[in-house]
C-alpha cells in the first residue's frame, strides 16, 4: 500500500502525472523527461530507499498499445513498507532514459540487464555493458521482433573433432 | 611351433590388455549443468553405485579425468568453457552426452541454447531421456566399456582413423545445412 499522504505530496509536486491503482498498488505514469525528477523526489523527499527492480515490457503487436516499450521502476520504503510503481513509455529512436545509479547504487546491474535484453540505453550510467549475454552478441533478444531461435548465434562456434583434441 | 605355457600365464594382444585396463577405470568429469546432474549424482551414490563398473571416481579437474559426462543443457556462453575443459582432458578420453538437452537441445529450441553438443565436440555415447534414469547412464557406461574393449588401441589409432572422421564430419555438415536451409 502507498500512503495517501505520499500520493498527495507527489501530485502536488508533479501535477501532470497520471495515477492508477490495482489491488492496492499505486502506479504512476511519468513522461520520459520527468523520470529522473520524479524518482529523485521519491528517493530524497519521500524516503523510498529501496529500488526493488528496473524492468521493461515490449508492447510490439500488443492490443491497443500506443508505445513500444514500458519501462517499470518498482520502489519500496523500507521504513513504512510503502510500495510504488513508476512507469514510463519510450519509443525506439529516442529510447534513452536517464540513469538512476546516482540515486540507488543497485540500479547499476538492473539497468545493464534492461540494456542487454531490451536495448534501452541509460544516459549517465557509469558502465553500460552487457551483463547476461556474451559480449559479442549484437541483438537484444527479449524484443518481440527478435526470433525465438535467434539469428544463428548458437551455431557460431569452432568445431572440435577427434583428430584435433 | 608349440610353446608350453604354465596355467597361470595368458597370452593376449597389448592393445586388448591396455583397453581392458582402461575400460575398468574410467574417471568421469561431471559437467552437470541441469537436472541431469541430479541423476548423475544419484548414479554415483550408494543405491546405484557406479563403483561396480569402476567409474566412481568423479574428479572436478579435467586434468584427472578421461570421461566427460555432459549432463544438462549447454548455453552459448557455456560452450567455450565446455570446449576448453574437453581440450584440457588427457587422452585417451571419451564423452557421454547425457539427456535430451545435451544431445539435441531438448525442449530449449531458443536463441542461446546449443542444439546438441555433438555439433562442436566429439561424442561417443548418447543417453536419451529427460532426465535419464541412473540405469540408463549405467548402460551407457557399460556400452562405452564394450566400445573401448572392441576398438581401443594403445596409442589411440581409433580416434584418428580417417574413415571415422569423414563420417562424422559429413553428419555434422548435414545438420548445419538443415539448420541454414
Amino acid at each position: 500500500m502507498t500512503d495517501p499522504a505520499t500520493i498527495a505530496a507527489l501530485k502536488e509536486a508533479f501535477p501532470e502525472l497520471g495515477f492508477s491503482e490495482f489491488r492496492g498498488e499505486t502506479r504512476v505514469v511519468v513522461p520520459r523527461s520527468a523520470v529522473y525528477p520524479v524518482l529523485q523526489t521519491l528517493k530524497e523527499k519521500m524516503a523510498f530507499d529501496l529500488l526493488v527492480d528496473v524492468t521493461c515490457v515490449d508492447y510490439l503487436h500488443y492490443r491497443d498499445a500506443k508505445d513500444r516499450f514500458g519501462l517499470v521502476y518498482l520502489l519500496a520504503n523500507a521504513q513504512t513498507n510503502e510500495r510504488i510503481t513508476v512507469r514510463t513509455f519510450v519509443n525506439d529512436p529516442e529510447s534513452t532514459v536517464p540513469s538512476v545509479v546516482s540515486l540507488w547504487k543497485g540500479a547499476d546491474w538492473l539497468e545493464r540487464e534492461v540494456w542487454d535484453v531490451f536495448g534501452i540505453r541509460f544516459s549517465g550510467h557509469p558502465d553500460l555493458r552487457r551483463i547476461l549475454l556474451p559480449e559479442e552478441f549484437t541483438a537484444h533478444p527479449l524484443r518481440k521482433d527478435y526470433p525465438l531461435q535467434g539469428l544463428g548465434e548458437r551455431h557460431n562456434f569452432p568445431v572440435i573433432t577427434r583428430a584435433e583434441s | 611351433m608349440a610353446v608350453d605355457l604354465p596355467d597361470n600365464v595368458v597370452v593376449t594382444k597389448l592393445d586388448e590388455l591396455v583397453s581392458w585396463c582402461r575400460k575398468h577405470s574410467l574417471w568421469p568429469m561431471p559437467f552437470a549443468t541441469a537436472c541431469c546432474g541430479i541423476e548423475l549424482m544419484a548414479t554415483g551414490a550408494s543405491r546405484h553405485d557406479l563403483a561396480r563398473f569402476g567409474a566412481e571416481v568423479f574428479r572436478f579437474s579435467p586434468r584427472q579425468c578421461d570421461l566427460m559426462i555432459v549432463a544438462g543443457r549447454v548455453v552459448m556462453k557455456m560452450l567455450p568453457v565446455l570446449q576448453r575443459i574437453w581440450l584440457q582432458m588427457h587422452e585417451p578420453k571419451w564423452c557421454i552426452s547425457m539427456g535430451a538437452c545435451a544431445s539435441t537441445g531438448g525442449v530449449f529450441d531458443t536463441y542461446c541454447v546449443v542444439q546438441g553438443i555433438d555439433r562442436f565436440l566429439p561424442v561417443d555415447m548418447y543417453v536419451p531421456g529427460c532426465p535419464p534414469r541412473p540405469e540408463q547412464l549405467i548402460q551407457a557406461i557399460i556400452d562405452l566399456q564394450e566400445k573401448i574393449q572392441r576398438e581401443g588401441t594403445m596409442f589411440g589409432r581409433e580416434f584418428t582413423a580417417p574413415e571415422r572422421q569423414k563420417a562424422k564430419l559429413a553428419l555434422r555438415e548435414e545438420g548445419r545445412m538443415r539448420d541454414e536451409g
